[in-house]
């Protein structure tokens, strides 16, 4: 406390107070909406009293929607998305920092390139290699007149839900940077006891990385979870159909029962594990957020 | 920066990164590659080979008015959108980081929205902003269609820059909090003893020294307004680029009219126009605003 300023501190609360209920009251209209009745949801003007109805109105949701196996995939998806990342990322680090070999450069700017340009710029492309995995290694061939008739189709399956995603640059900085905190004894110290490359990656490097793989964890977890764009164009076969494309089924038609009680609640599930994430690891998130972007 | 001390191997670091580099040269560098071949190239109608067609694909995506529609709607998304976001957060960061007793508590739940996908806050807000119920339908109780974004263009084009809008200012406020707390508290300390009160204080001192961070937001947000995952996400979930094309913005035009209308050319020749665009905006904003902002 620098100065008593009883006039600026109650503007300074005042604010705080209206950045509160702008940024949490569309959640507190959802909790309400999803535990009401669907009279009570529809009544104008709203109120923002929960009810007793959540349960009643998630189950409908659950079955509406197939939230099911909608969760289920997200889950997978998202843990796959993360697990692949963290350990991807590590080795990619690991190989650009502690080596002395000029195609650290090449490894460096070819990942770092991949920030530029996001999938929606490149999605149409990305999807052909997804429908056949081989496509570049045949287009390449024909070149020399040679055709090959294997086929490998990534649609409609886990690989082809997370591999495009998993093959972007944002772990890798996180670790880089990292490892470049790190004092050059300690890899000094590890030459000296006879510890290779190898070792040292795995006995010092990976158990010192634990708190950077946990802020990248909450990051990757939420990014994986939260998937629209690339999930609708991969599945076709409901079994594999992710929480975000059910989203749409939950909408009540436009000329039918506006049961939004219904839709609220079923937005409700699929918006809590990202924000039980973040609100129960959200020193990680923070520091995972800030420390792979600059 | 360079390590002293590295292992000598020329195999092992190759087979490190191979992984990452063979998914990205499958998952990036091949369709790059591929956007590019294909903006020049036109698959003939009835089968066979591509033809080499130039700059007509280009020429074709500038002449249709719907095209420079969606430019316009972009630009509006991409401006309004983050200088509202960046002036939120920067409010909330400005007000948290003067650590009034409870300021945590108000930190703790501003970071939420952003861990909300797009498309849900979209349904959320659906509900919310709905010209018939939630909580705008009292604003039509005054008079009717004062607000309906189902109707008019301009509404819906203002629902998904709002959600967007409540999104992001999450994100924006984590780091220019981040950016506060490392302004040196005696500069503060110095500037009250010289008389100036907490508001003067803000503007004088605390926000010329976020000027870096507030450079490295500009140029993150508007990127993320243009291609941003969400940008699409929303228009998608919400309007579907509707009404009248009224929120069809230029990542939602590229994928609609290379999965509906199946104008892979077309589409290519739009991504390539949006990548100059991006890179065209991050270059004169690193050109011109770089040199106001002052680092330390």
């Amino acid at each position: 406390m620098i100065q008593r300023t009883p006039y600026a501190d109650a503007f300074t609360y005042a604010i705080m107070m209206l950045g509160f209920f702008l940024l949490l009251g569309p959640f507190l209209v959802v909790i309400a909406g999803a535990s009401q009745t669907m009279q009570q949801v529809n009544t104008v003007p709203f109120s923002f009293l929960p009810q007793g109805e959540f349960m009643k109105n998630a189950s409908a949701a659950w079955a509406r929607a197939d939230l099911r196996t909608a969760m289920t995939n997200s889950l997978i998806m998202a843990a796959l998305v993360t697990a692949g990342k963290v350990a991807l990322s590590a080795c990619t680090a690991f190989a650009i920092v502690f080596f002395r070999t000029p195609l650290k450069h090449v490894f460096f700017w070819s990942v770092f390139i991949t920030l530029m340009l996001p999938l929606e710029v490149r999605v149409v492309p990305t999807y052909a290699v997804a429908a056949d995995l081989f496509q570049p290694v045949k287009s390449v061939l024909s070149l020399f007149g040679l055709d090959i008739k294997i086929e490998w189709n990534l649609l409609n399956s886990y690989a082809g839900l997370t591999l495009p995603l998993i093959a972007t640059a944002t772990g890798t900085f996180l670790y880089r940077q990292f490892f470049m905190t790190l004092p050059d004894e300690l890899a000094e110290a590890a030459r000296m006891d006879g510890s290779g490359s190898v070792r040292f990656f795995f006995d010092m490097l990976l158990p010192l990385s634990r708190t950077n793989m946990l802020a990248l964890t909450t990051i990757m977890f939420v990014y994986g979870w939260n998937q629209y764009l690339w999930p609708l164009l991969m599945v076709t076969d409901p079994s594999y159909k992710t929480v975000m494309m059910s989203l749409r089924a939950l909408l009540p038609s436009d000329n039918g029962i506006p049961d939004w009680n219904v839709t609220l609640a079923g937005s409700l599930i699929i918006m809590a594990p990202p924000v039980i994430v973040v609100a129960v690891l959200q020193r990680w998130f923070v520091r995972g957020l800030v420390s792979s972007e600059k | 920066m360079e390590k002293r001390a590295v292992f000598k191997s020329w195999w092992l670091p190759v087979l490190f990164a191979l992984p990452q580099l063979v998914l990205i040269l499958l998952f990036f560098y091949w369709p790059v590659a591929a956007v590019v071949n294909w903006a020049f190239t036109l698959e003939p109608p009835f089968g066979g080979a591509a033809e080499f067609v130039g700059f007509a694909n280009f020429r074709e995506a500038l002449s249709d008015p719907f095209y420079w529609n969606s430019v316009v709607v972009s630009l509006i998304f991409a401006t309004v959108g983050p200088f509202f976001c960046i002036f939120i957060g920067l409010t909330l960061a400005l007000a948290v980081d003067r650590q009034l007793p409870g300021s945590g508590f108000f930190r703790f739940f501003y970071i939420l929205p952003f861990a909300i996908a797009g498309p849900a806050a979209g349904m959320a807000f659906r509900f919310i902003l709905s010209p018939e119920r939630g909580l705008a339908a009292s604003i039509n109780a005054l008079s009717p269609d004062l607000w309906n974004p189902a109707k008019y263009g301009s509404h819906a084009l203002a629902l998904v820059i709002i959600i967007f809008i409540w999104k992001w200012s999450g994100y924006t406020f984590i780091f220019l909090l981040a950016g506060l707390q490392s302004v040196p508290r005696a500069l503060g300390e110095a500037a009250a003893m010289d008389g100036a009160g907490p508001i003067r204080r803000a503007i004088d001192v605390q926000v010329p020294l976020l000027a870096p961070t507030l450079f490295f937001l500009l140029v993150t947000m508007m990127t993320e307004g243009f291609v941003g995952a969400d940008t699409f996400g929303i228009v998608h979930s919400v309007t579907g680029g509707g009404p009248n094309h009224g929120t069809e913005v230029m990542v939602y035009r590229i994928v609609d009219e290379a999965f509906q209308g199946l104008n892979y050319s077309g589409a290519s020749a739009q991504s390539i126009i949006l990548i100059g665009l991006i890179m065209l905006f991050t270059f004169i904003q690193f050109r011109f605003i770089e040199k106001r902002v002052h680092y330390k």
